[in-house]
């Protein structure tokens, strides 16, 4: 690999397969992730999307394919490209009887020798501490604090080496609508004012769009779509369902120019038309019939193109017929 | 892995081990755990203080108590480390060591030397009240120290990578039964409760493979009158047998540990952890 691909590209995946025994999760994964990019792999359950970031971290070992995290193969990275990575585990009781700014600072001395010019390594612990709003609790034991700190003392040994690739697996899983919007805006924060790299998994479609540049979809372990949020919409507002009623009679038609459509269909019909509606898909349509449109077929057989509208649209013609 | 990362790692290790025995010093929990043990086994060597071993005059109670310092060497060393590792990976502070540069040296160096440290503290809560309270038992001599820290040493080694070993083998920490039962029939057979020369000749081959028999030996030897050695095989406290012998489990436990262990880390993962979690939960 040359110097030049190795700096743009964080993260390198190329017809990444993974299979159990006889049961195959991946078939084939293809994605990319640019230096300082936030990218969201969003799936179901049973997706694969675990199994892909755990290939990546280099804790799980692949079946085929190339994968490339910072230049190096996950499956031979050492320790100093390990103290490149952050990951945030989901924590469930390890050192509980230890203070929490001891366990981080002890944590954190790890990544001591593995400072550069550019990168000092570990962090300010109590700075750390104060990012995470964890600086009433630093005398605390880990056990004892609550779920949401928990997660965020997570996050913080997860950032504590200063990584330049984060991943974070269903972060924000089991938390209270209130613990979800501060950690959304921690993770923003690394990424706008430290430029880190950032791969999340969810299978929320809602937590994909607010954190990420970019967002892959995978679906039985198949990449289904890879696009940006804004472009994901933008593909979904090309599909809408138009419905009337004229002389009592029902149509119901499918457009990717909804608003052209309507006007037109007045200039024909003028009063005529009666209980017009407009119904666009949504992201949410969209990313559903995505992942339908994945399981339905038959190990990948027939499915849609990168983004596709048209299933969008028959999903929406489903739902509201 | 550079010389710096080395140094930090086993730096790092140090200061976990120090931590770690700090917590449970000061844990009251950690405190009656490490009592418990050495308080009921001196009660057992206690009310055994009045008989002697087979009218040689000899003190059952202290005999048995040296050679309870060889079961707690033992039990330290297999059960707790094996049960220490089985927690650690279920809760998943093993997982967390793995994604640190080094956290695995460091985390084994901060296990050895909190297990170590926890030996040690329970040897010297059995030591002191037994020379104090046992006739016969007794460290005034350069050459009975000197046995004592061999035998605590090379114990340690025989016992705690092998403890490691069955740690990475099972699966829970509900199956450490798997150990516990073995290890209480070799504790019945190795002559710490009574002198194995009074148990069947094909007994005493058995209780001699295994490395609690020499543990208890190490410490009779360290801490009783050689007028003691009557009641063991060949009369005698057999110094180079239980040497070789702590010797030769010490050297298996090393060579198997590192491959044990390294198969056991390679296989944690985050979805390995949770997947536990949720048995542990039902």
């Amino acid at each position: 690999m040359s110097a030049d691909t190795a700096a743009e590209l964080a993260i390198e995946v190329t017809d990444l397969r993974m299979s159990y025994g006889s049961t195959t999760v991946l078939h084939g994964v293809n994605f990319r992730v640019a230096r300082g990019e936030v990218v969201a792999l969003l799936g179901p359950n049973g997706a694969g999307k675990t199994t892909t970031i755990e290939i990546l971290e280099g804790f799980r070992m692949r079946s085929a394919g190339e994968v490339r995290v910072l230049g190096t193969d996950p499956a031979h990275g050492d320790e100093s490209w390990r103290a490149r990575l952050g990951v945030v585990l989901q924590s469930w009781r390890d050192h509980a009887k230890w203070p929490v700014r001891e366990f981080l600072a002890h944590y954190g001395s790890l990544y001591a020798p593995y400072s550069t010019e550019r990168i000092t390594r570990p962090r300010d612990v109590d700075e750390l501490l104060e990012a995470v709003g964890l600086t009433e609790q630093a005398g605390r034991r880990v056990g004892q604090l609550s779920g949401g700190q928990r997660r965020r003392l997570d996050v913080a040994i997860g950032i504590v080496g200063s990584p330049e690739v984060l991943f974070l697996d269903e972060p924000t899983v089991g938390f209270d609508p209130e613990a979800r919007q501060e950690f959304h805006a921690l993770v923003r924060r690394l990424a706008e004012v430290e430029d880190t790299t950032i791969l999340l998994t969810t299978h929320d479609l809602d937590e994909a769009e607010r954190l990420a540049d970019r967002i892959v979809i995978l679906a039985r372990g198949r990449i289904v779509a890879d696009s940006t949020p804004e472009e994901l919409a933008r593909q979904v507002e090309a599909g809408a369902e138009v419905r009337w009623v004229r002389d009592g009679e029902r149509f119901t038609t499918s457009t990717r120019t909804p608003t052209r459509f309507v006007r037109e269909l007045f200039a024909a019909h003028g009063a005529d038309v009666d209980k017009l509606e407009v119904r666009r898909a949504t992201l949410e349509d969209t990313y559903l019939a995505m992942v339908h449109a994945a399981e339905s077929g038959r190990d990948g057989a027939g499915l849609p193109e990168l983004g596709a509208p048209r299933a969008a649209v028959e999903r929406v013609a489903e739902v509201s017929s | 892995m550079s010389v710096t990362a080395t140094a930090t790692a086993v730096r790092s290790g140090l200061a976990a081990g120090r931590i770690e025995t700090r917590q449970s010093l000061s844990s009251v929990q950690d405190v009656l755990g490490m009592l418990f043990i050495p308080v009921v086994l001196l009660v057992v060597a206690l009310l055994r203080r009045g008989s002697d071993i087979g009218g040689t005059g000899f003190s059952l109670g202290s005999t048995t108590l040296a050679g309870l310092l060889g079961l707690t060497l033992a039990f330290n060393g297999f059960q707790a480390v094996a049960f220490n590792l089985l927690m650690e990976r279920e809760d998943g502070t093993l997982l967390r060591a793995k994604a640190a540069p080094n956290g695995m040296v460091a985390y084994l160096i901060g296990k050895i030397i909190h297990s170590a440290a926890t030996t040690l503290i329970t040897t010297a809560l059995l030591l002191v009240p037994g020379v104090l309270l046992f006739d016969g038992v007794r460290l005034d001599s350069v050459g009975a120290w000197f046995t004592l820290a061999w035998v605590l040493v090379l114990g340690m080694l025989a016992t705690m990578p092998i403890g490691a070993v069955l740690g990475s083998l099972l699966t829970s920490p509900r199956n450490i039964g798997i150990v516990m039962f073995p290890l209480l029939a070799l504790f019945g057979v190795s002559g710490i409760f009574f002198p194995v020369t009074e148990a069947p000749e094909w007994l005493q081959w058995i209780a001699q493979v295994f490395p609690v028999y020499w543990l208890g030996l190490g410490m009779r030897s360290a801490l009783l009158p050689d007028e003691f050695a009557a009641v063991e095989i060949g009369d005698s406290w057999r110094y180079v047998e239980t040497f070789c012998a702590l010797g030769a489990w010490a050297a298996l436990g090393l060579l198997l540990a590192p491959v044990v262990l390294r198969r056991m880390a390679r296989k944690e993962s985050g979805s390995a952890v949770e997947e536990r979690r949720k048995a542990a939960m039902q």
